[in-house]
């Protein structure tokens, strides 16, 4: 066992990859399951709010990239669920403890959307969040996790990039549109910064993930990144972000920002924020209408495996 | 070994369902001058045929993002109604391009429903019914395909380029319809039985698909349509091959009536189109004048 352990020590501490036949401590096994199985639960729930607007959609080009958009996400969780499944997790039972409420998923999808706006906001800034959090895991120990997020990242800055040109568009079009845009980004510039997690100070699982190379940076880092580089977008875009403290801080070479209010961060976790009850239930319904499909599938495998049994 | 017990087998390693399907510009593709000998607002109205049944049904199939049975139909579904929202464009543009309207959007977004010339098999609410979205995308796409076939050789080069993109796409629509259709028909009984309620729904809506309209009479004449009469053949060699092999009945039911013969191809509809529609044009129409 210590032979493993120091292994297994020795594989973090050259920067290689563990891989699924690797021995590795529970702790890590566990962590990364949790880790990997969430952020699969966030691309699935996360399909609901853009699948909001689909039906809607004012053109038939923006029909078809939020179609093609809400599409990848399904397939992010597809390739997201098969990593976690390299450590011995099952996609079924990651899906029932999801739909029991025993594991979670990102809180940004527990606000809703609520105009056009939202699809472009989203793309920018949670997307744009996203991606802050995401890169760094393409270096993440665990191979399987890497090589799904170096893919994944790719999808995900073209459709920050989607997200932003719509913007632009609605910021060129008529008044109600700019004021469309502007509302969508008061609503959601705080959520978008609480993606990152709580504060430094108060993130009880950074110093492990650190120490294992699963996470290479910690939460206010990663923030403070994501509103440097989105100030300067926000300008372009003719929109002003809700924060009356954000300004450029020459000393820190950073733009400081406003204090979060972490209580509705607490309470969206606890299951408190506008659409968490609204998101399981429509999971829930999901799974349940198609029970009996699944069924089905199953049953005729297996008749049609016996079948060539028989024949064999 | 015939080909549906070939598909029933396949697995997921089709190269067309790669994520982040190309959204393309559409607007050079369409402006090919009409062929000689027809005229160009014949030409438009079957474009509007033809686009308004891939719109309609790429809508209603759209309507399951979020609500599949499992992750693999999410992004199948996705990909399907994506396909037909592609041929929607396209048919659509050079609609207007003939003098239909002003571009894809105001087609589809501005027209009120007597205006769509869909059939009504397309525009079928599956009230979140898995068996009846089967069943309806299998004969959707099994007379589809029959149709674009045959409009490999049109005269009208836009025509046979959709037809050309489209056979590929909406052969895997039937195919993926068609595995679905053997599960479902020869799973368990319940989906045996949702199954064959399923086709006996979608059923009285089928001849309609036969039909030849008087535009699709003309331009048939002048080797631009494709025949409609002559798809029966085809969708019947897929329901007699797969029906038995899915355990599953041929639907013995009267076809849906008409309105002194006028049905979908003269934008008589049923009921549901107006509901889709009040949902699919309520943005676009709330702001005139509005880019996006």
């Amino acid at each position: 066992m210590d032979d493993l352990q120091a292994q297994f020590d020795a594989t973090i501490a050259a920067d290689q990859r563990i891989e699924p036949r690797d021995w590795m401590p529970e702790g890590y096994r566990r962590t990364l399951i949790r880790q990997i199985a969430q952020h699969a639960h966030s691309e699935i729930i996360g399909m609901q709010p853009e699948g909001n607007w689909i039906l809607r959609a004012p053109t038939l080009r923006r029909k078809a990239i939020l179609l093609a958009k809400v599409q990848d996400e399904a397939g992010h969780g597809l390739y997201l669920y098969s990593a976690a499944e390299t450590l011995g997790a099952d996609r079924a039972e990651l899906t029932e403890l999801l739909l029991a409420g025993k594991q979670k998923y990102s809180s940004i999808f527990n606000y809703p959307t609520l105009s056009y706006a939202d699809v472009g906001v989203i793309g920018w800034l949670v997307d744009g969040a996203a991606i802050c959090n995401q890169v760094p895991l393409c270096r993440c120990s665990y191979g399987p996790y890497a090589r799904a997020m170096i893919r994944i990242c790719k999808e995900e800055s073209f459709h920050q990039r989607q997200g932003y040109e719509l913007l632009m568009a609605m910021m060129q079009g008529t008044d109600e549109q700019r004021a469309m845009v502007q509302e969508s980004v008061n609503r959601w510039w705080w959520p978008s910064l609480m993606m990152f997690g709580p504060p430094d100070s108060d993130s009880p699982n950074t110093q492990q993930s650190m120490a294992w190379k699963i996470k290479r940076h910690s939460n206010d880092e990663l923030r403070q990144r994501f509103v440097d580089m989105t100030v300067p977008q926000a300008e372009a875009l003719g929109v002003t972000l809700p924060d009356p403290d954000l300004r450029w801080n020459p000393e820190r070479g950073h733009y400081d920002f406003g204090e979060i209010d972490w209580s509705e961060f607490k309470a969206v976790l606890a299951g408190a924020g506008p659409c968490n009850a609204q998101r399981l239930a429509h999971r829930r319904r999901a799974h349940e209408n198609g029970a009996w499909v699944r069924e089905a599938a199953a049953a005729y495998a297996e008749k049609h495996a016996r079948k060539q049994e028989v024949a064999a | 070994m015939t080909v549906f017990d070939a598909l029933s087998d396949a697995r997921d390693e089709h190269g067309q369902w790669a994520f982040g399907t190309g959204i393309e510009d559409v607007a050079t593709e369409i402006t090919a001058p009409v062929p000689d000998g027809v005229d160009a607002a014949d030409l438009a109205e079957y474009c509007l045929m033809l686009g308004d049944d891939a719109l309609v049904c790429g809508h209603r199939i759209s309507e399951w993002v979020s609500n599949a049975p499992e992750l693999e139909e999410e992004v199948a579904l996705a990909n399907t109604a994506l396909d037909l929202i592609g041929q929607a464009r396209l048919l659509l543009s050079r609609a207007a391009h003939l003098g239909a309207g002003a571009d894809e959007d105001e087609l589809a977004f501005q027209r009120n429903e007597d205006r769509f010339r869909n059939v009504a098999l397309a525009e079928l609410t599956d009230d979140g019914d898995f068996g009846h979205a089967i069943a309806r995308l299998l004969l959707f796409s099994s007379w589809r395909l029959a149709l674009l076939q045959r409009l490999l050789g049109s005269r009208d080069p836009v025509l046979a380029a959709v037809a050309e993109k489209g056979v590929k796409e909406v052969a895997y629509h039937r195919d993926y319809a068609a595995r679905w259709t053997l599960r479902l028909g020869d799973g368990t009984e319940q989906s045996h039985r949702r199954m064959q309620a399923a086709l006996d729904t979608v059923w009285p809506y089928v001849e309609e698909l036969y039909r030849v309209s008087d535009v699709e009479e003309r331009l048939i004449a002048a080797g631009v349509a494709a025949n409609p009469a002559e798809t029966r053949a085809d969708v019947d060699a897929v329901l007699d091959e797969l029906l038995p092999q899915a355990t599953l009945t041929r639907p013995d039911r009267p076809p849906r009536g008409t309105v002194r013969g006028r049905a979908g191809r003269q934008g008589v509809h049923t009921e549901q189109l107006g509901h889709m529609l009040a949902v699919m044009q309520s943005l676009a129409r709330q702001h005139p004048g509005a880019k996006w």
